[in-house]
């Protein structure tokens, strides 16, 4: 990836963290009791879907705004 | 098969778990290159699932299992937003930006502690000084509650097996004799330190990270193996759940339990990561930038997979109506693993995992302290050449064992509030956050102003202390500034400090700068 491409990557990331910053919040379940599936507390629900979303936003973090030469950098000491 | 009284059946599984513990620490020296590098740092050779575990293991306490069912059982599901998916989310960013950028730095300078680290990027031996007992006692707290958390479980579980041996203590109000026939606090707690000790001074931190592994697989195992017999003793999920919408129903959501500034302001909380000494040491082992990867992906997974059942078996005590013993919400998981299930198997297996959970957060600790003694007190003060390699270990060691025994001897005589020491342990350390970002962001941070933010920092903190813990009527709940956490304040004041006094003090200079922060192409 050029210089250039892993800069508007990590744009993307910034974007996807600061999104899901803003609906960790959860405007829409602070006040519903209902149960998913009939055991599941939707505000709890949400939540727990949050914690892999996060999961899978990282892998594509990592993906797009990597360090590739960071780690040249730390081998140099030299 | 039930749970008599005297039934010694969980202590066996419990011992049997610790010896397996020790035979590890065993194995895991066979991997010992009997160099410092390899006590303090393993050589920096950690790859990518042993520093998941080793890494997730240390940041997940005795909490994730007992502390969030009992916080659950007081506050609801919200709970989970407010500790868990916040932490998934922030653990990851902390571990992304900080981690991989902090193990370039100590790679290409060969740091093995935060101290170090400090000392050098910002040429001030003055700070290194500031900050070592600042971190020190902040990591103090955490230990303790490990210990005492570890010595409340075990004699929650041992009642009645040995009454011609431990004769109990009386109520304080009614006199009354308490937990007869069970292993006290004190002899639990120099079991627990024991074997911890063991393995992380044949081994260090390689030692440590190995234990870890274990641990965490057993108390991620653990906490489903609870949910899934207790959902059956409650007629089953749904069963379990429309129990609490029939009983308290509030427990279903956040409103009326959690404050919105509270639940905002917790996300500030797990910022502490950035700045855990003993996780800046774990980062230091990993082999390469990419053996972070599998950390920074699966962490806020396995916290859902940890917490998820322990809140949901929180609300469900609710709805069957189970009391907090003796008003303690901790006690809620232990009581109802033994209560409901009455089955010794479980309640050794799960008294192992909630051990686990706790060993596995005190070996790194542990180490990390030993190893800060060894290089930012004796090392620093007495000179780099005039030890051997040997000399290090032996040093590293030694800290070790005196680091272990003054805990425990401090375990003896505990604080009255030491339980709500965790979370100011914790927003102390999240407060300092601003400084390691600067540290490795701002090329235009300078001296004074790393200097100002941990005087601000060290200032504001204790005065909330004592506003929250000394001054204040203890109420139910956690201790909110104009309704939000005070762990906010400390940090924005550590911030403005830090950015104010380093934009009204000469900045430092390029080379000095160069040397840690790399040019923009390399990490863009």
């Amino acid at each position: 990836m050029t210089s250039r491409g892993r800069s508007t990557g990590w744009w993307v990331v910034w974007g996807l963290v600061v999104f899901l910053g803003i609906i960790h919040y959860d405007f829409w379940y602070w006040d519903d009791r209902t149960l998913l599936f009939g055991f599941l507390p939707v505000g709890l629900a949400y939540h727990a879907g949050f914690s892999v979303a996060a999961g899978l936003v990282w892998a594509s973090a990592l993906k797009l705004a990597w360090p590739h030469r960071l780690e040249a950098w730390a081998d140099e000491g030299s | 098969m039930s749970l008599a009284v005297g039934d010694v059946t969980p202590l066996w599984i419990i011992l049997g778990y610790l010896a397996l513990l020790v035979g590890l620490g065993f194995v895991s020296t066979l991997n010992f290159r009997g160099t410092s590098a390899d006590y303090f740092v393993a050589t920096r050779s950690i790859g990518s699932f042993l520093l998941l575990m080793s890494v997730f293991g240390t940041t997940m306490t005795a909490f994730a299992l007992v502390g969030s069912t009992g916080k659950a059982f007081q506050s609801g599901i919200g709970v989970y937003g407010l500790m868990a998916s916040t932490s998934g989310l922030v653990h990851s960013l902390v571990f992304f930006l900080v981690g991989i950028k902090l193990w370039a730095i100590g790679k290409r300078h060969q740091f093995v502690t935060q101290v170090q680290f400090f000392r050098e990027r910002f040429e001030s031996p003055f700070l290194g000084t500031l900050l070592f007992p600042i971190l020190v006692l902040l990591v103090i707290p955490y230990l303790l509650i490990g210990i005492l958390g570890a010595g409340a479980v075990v004699r929650g579980v041992t009642g009645g097996m040995f009454p011609d041996t431990f004769a109990g203590q009386p109520h304080p109000v009614t006199g009354d004799m308490m937990f007869v026939g069970a292993i006290p606090p004190w002899l639990s707690g120099l079991v627990v330190c024991g074997v911890v000790l063991s393995y992380v001074f044949l081994g260090g931190v390689r030692g440590a990270a190995w234990a870890n592994a274990l641990q965490t697989i057993v108390f991620m195992i653990t906490g489903v193996i609870a949910f899934v017999m207790i959902s059956q003793k409650l007629g089953g999920m749904q069963a379990a759940s429309e129990q609490v919408l029939a009983n308290s129903p509030k427990h279903l959501a956040r409103e009326g339990l959690i404050g919105h500034g509270q639940f905002l302001s917790y996300a500030l909380v797990p910022l502490s990561v950035g700045m855990f000494p003993h996780l800046f040491q774990h980062w230091l082992t990993a082999k390469s930038a990419k053996s972070f990867r599998l950390s920074i992906v699966a962490h806020p997974i396995f916290i859902m997979i940890v917490w998820v059942p322990c809140i949901l078996i929180g609300i469900w005590a609710v709805g069957a109506g189970i009391k907090a013993p003796g008003g303690n919400v901790n006690a809620v998981l232990p009581s109802m693993v033994k209560g409901l299930l009455s089955n010794p198997v479980l309640t050794g297996v799960l008294t192992a995992g909630i051990l686990a959970a706790i060993m596995s957060s005190l070996d790194s600790q542990f180490v990390c302290l030993g190893t800060m003694f060894t290089h930012d007190v004796v090392v620093h003060w007495v000179g780099e050449d005039r030890f051997t390699d040997k000399q290090k270990i032996f040093l590293g060691r030694s800290f070790i064992v005196f680091i272990v025994a003054v805990t425990y001897l401090l375990s003896l005589f505990p604080p009255a509030n030491v339980f709500d020491l965790g979370v100011w342990s914790f927003s102390g350390f999240a407060s300092l956050f601003p400084l390691v970002f600067a540290a490795i962001y701002w090329r235009r941070v300078t001296r004074a102003g790393a200097i100002a933010s941990v005087l601000v920092m060290a200032g504001t903190w204790i005065y909330l202390f004592y506003q929250g813990l000394i001054a204040h009527e203890k109420t139910e709940g956690d201790f909110l500034v104009a309704g939000v956490m005070p762990v906010t304040v400390i940090f924005l004041a550590s911030a403005a400090a830090l950015v104010v006094v380093s934009l009204m003090t000469k900045p430092p200079s390029e080379e000095s700068v160069a040397r840690f922060l790399p040019p923009r192409e390399v990490v863009s």
